[in-house]
């Protein structure tokens, strides 16, 4: 069994106790998704703003564990100013991390020759969560919810 | 008379270590942990005389029947109901809430009818209700609660007007409260009612006795009582059980069935769908034997006391940075503690315990109204039974601080 310190590592602290992009954009321009938890009541709301293919800015609240409030954060650092495909891209690395792979046809698609792989960069320090695998949906709750509001988008 | 001071020796999963620790098991409003009487008449059965009920004619099959009656019987005195023919065995309460939400909800709601439940009840006792209101058209209404966690009763006779069923908990799953069920009983039969009761947090702590609560229904689950999963009651009044059409249809539940149709068995069996769970039931009907070898004002003695020393301890180190939802009083609630611990994430707060070994629950507690009412999104709840002591409330309160200090803001 892992003790605590690969669970909640400094960085995902600092995340947590100083969300990075918090906030909302107005609804339009912006897009709105919120996400829920229903087993532990963690919820996440995002605003996102495009410009043409690219999340021009994104803000988020919510409620939560350390976990999923700061998995937010790191995930709101990571996409600003990046294409949907990028996004997408990192979103299925990110959940791949978490042991979560997706449809083979998608996944083929992900590291095929158009999709380079990105740099986790933080977002590595959530590794750690895989260990503990009730935690992996706070982990993925705001990667979700930002995938569904691409999907309502349609982009 | 006191429980005996050696009880966790009569559970062997309370022996084990995990993450390095004694386990401390303090999430018994889920799921109790079984003696080992429990675990050995099930063994027994299925080594000894594993037949189906109701049926062969032979020597095993005949004993099997035997001690699934026998359970019966054992659960009726436990809970003072007047006949064993009373004693429907279900899955779970929330399958006996279903039952009774699809028999009786069905046969006798429809627009312009209502029922009242309250702000404090489980999923189980909502959910069902609205399923069928979207079907009937009946309207779910809802008693409040007061600031201290109690049901407030001061507007119930507006609340009544038009009910035909009242149906709430007997103590929250949450917040312990301890509802005065017989009062609200008798306002219930005032103006025609019928009272509906969720034991699942009662029946398992206090000594019970359906007459005297006043009830109609009583719905409680097995596994919460030091019994297996998989096995729960609904107790009725006979003349209402006897009124009420069958819920699931099949085997055992019919006295003939003809290509026109089918004549339903009598009660209990009316009720009972299918080969029932055998074995558990005969482990529910030895951990009645266990809590009654106990004594249930003993058991709800040792609750009180040990409420009464985890409110004051968890006070007197932590005061204004612990928040204990429900009752402020042991006597007035059961051993169900809802904490908030700081601005700690309940999620958070049970992870570090868990590495010091104890067990509690992180979560809504399948209350989500109840949640929305107290302004959390999640609680973290430790709940005490029979075998846990003032050791166990001491690691629990030891642990609080260095989860805080983890995360601080």
């Amino acid at each position: 069994m892992s003790g605590l310190e690969d669970l909640y590592k400094e960085i995902i602290l600092d995340h947590y106790r100083s969300p990075r992009h918090h906030g909302e954009l107005e609804c339009p321009p912006a897009h709105k998704t919120e996400g829920f938890n229903p087993l532990c009541g963690d919820e996440v709301s995002l605003t996102f703003e495009l410009q043409g293919e690219v999340i021009r800015e994104l803000l988020i609240t919510g409620q939560g564990c350390s976990i999923s409030q700061a998995s937010a954060s790191m995930m709101s650092t990571a996409v600003q100013g990046k294409s949907v495909d990028e996004v997408r891209n990192l979103t299925r690395q990110f959940k791949a991390m978490m042991s979560i792979h997706e449809e083979s046809i998608g996944a083929e698609d992900a590291t095929s020759k158009d999709a380079k792989p990105l740099e986790l960069g933080d977002l590595d320090a959530l590794k750690g969560v895989v260990k503990f695998p009730v935690r992996i949906k706070c982990a993925t709750l705001s990667w979700n919810t930002l995938l569904t509001g691409l999907d309502e988008l349609e982009v | 008379m006191s429980l005996p001071s050696d009880l966790k020796s009569n559970f062997p999963l309370l022996s084990q270590t995990v993450n390095g620790h004694q386990i401390i098991y303090l999430d018994s409003a889920s799921s109790s942990q079984k003696p080992t009487v429990v675990i050995e008449a099930m063994n027994d059965y299925y080594r000894t005389i594993n037949a189906n009920v109701h049926r062969g004619a032979y020597e095993i099959a005949a004993q099997a029947t035997e001690a699934m009656e026998r359970a019966r019987a054992r659960l009726a005195t436990f809970i003072g109901a007047p006949s064993a023919n009373e004693i429907v065995f279900t899955k779970n309460a929330t399958e006996s809430f279903n039952l009774i939400a699809r028999s009786w909800g069905g046969d006798n709601l429809g627009p312009g009818d209502v029922v009242l439940i309250s702000d404090m009840e489980h999923h189980a006792n909502i959910v069902p209700w609205q399923i069928l209101s979207a079907e009937k058209g009946f309207e779910l209404r809802w008693i409040p609660l007061t600031s201290d966690g109690h049901l407030d009763l001061s507007q119930l006779d507006r609340l009544l007007d038009g009910v035909k069923m009242v149906s709430v908990t007997a103590m929250s799953n949450v917040l312990g409260t301890l509802n005065p069920i017989r009062e609200i009983a008798d306002r219930a039969h005032s103006v025609g009612a019928l009272m509906a009761v969720d034991g699942s947090q009662y029946v398992p702590h206090l000594p019970t006795d359906v007459v005297e609560l006043g009830a109609d229904l009583l719905c409680f689950t097995g596994h919460k009582m030091c019994g297996p999963t998989g096995i729960g009651v609904l107790w009725g009044r006979t003349e209402l059980l006897e009124a009420m059409p069958p819920f699931l249809g099949g085997g055992e539940m019919i006295l003939d069935v003809r290509r026109d149709g089918f004549t339903p068995n009598e009660l209990p069996h009316k009720f009972e769908a299918g080969t029932p769970p055998i074995a558990e039931i005969i482990g529910l009907g030895a951990a009645v034997d266990f809590l009654e070898s106990l004594g249930m004002s003993n058991v709800r003695q040792h609750e009180i006391d040990l409420t009464d020393y985890a409110l004051r301890v968890l006070n007197d180190r932590y005061g204004e940075e612990l928040t204990i939802h429900g009752p402020p009083n042991a006597s007035e609630r059961g051993g169900v503690l809802s904490i908030q611990y700081q601005d700690v994430h309940p999620h958070d707060l049970s992870q570090v315990l868990d590495q010091r070994g104890i067990c509690v629950r992180a979560g809504h507690h399948c209350a989500k109204p109840l949640m929305r009412e107290l302004g959390v999104g999640a609680t973290a709840r430790a709940s005490l039974y029979v075998y846990n002591d003032e050791a166990d409330i001491d690691a629990l309160t030891a642990s609080l601080a260095p989860a805080g200090e983890l995360f601080a803001r």
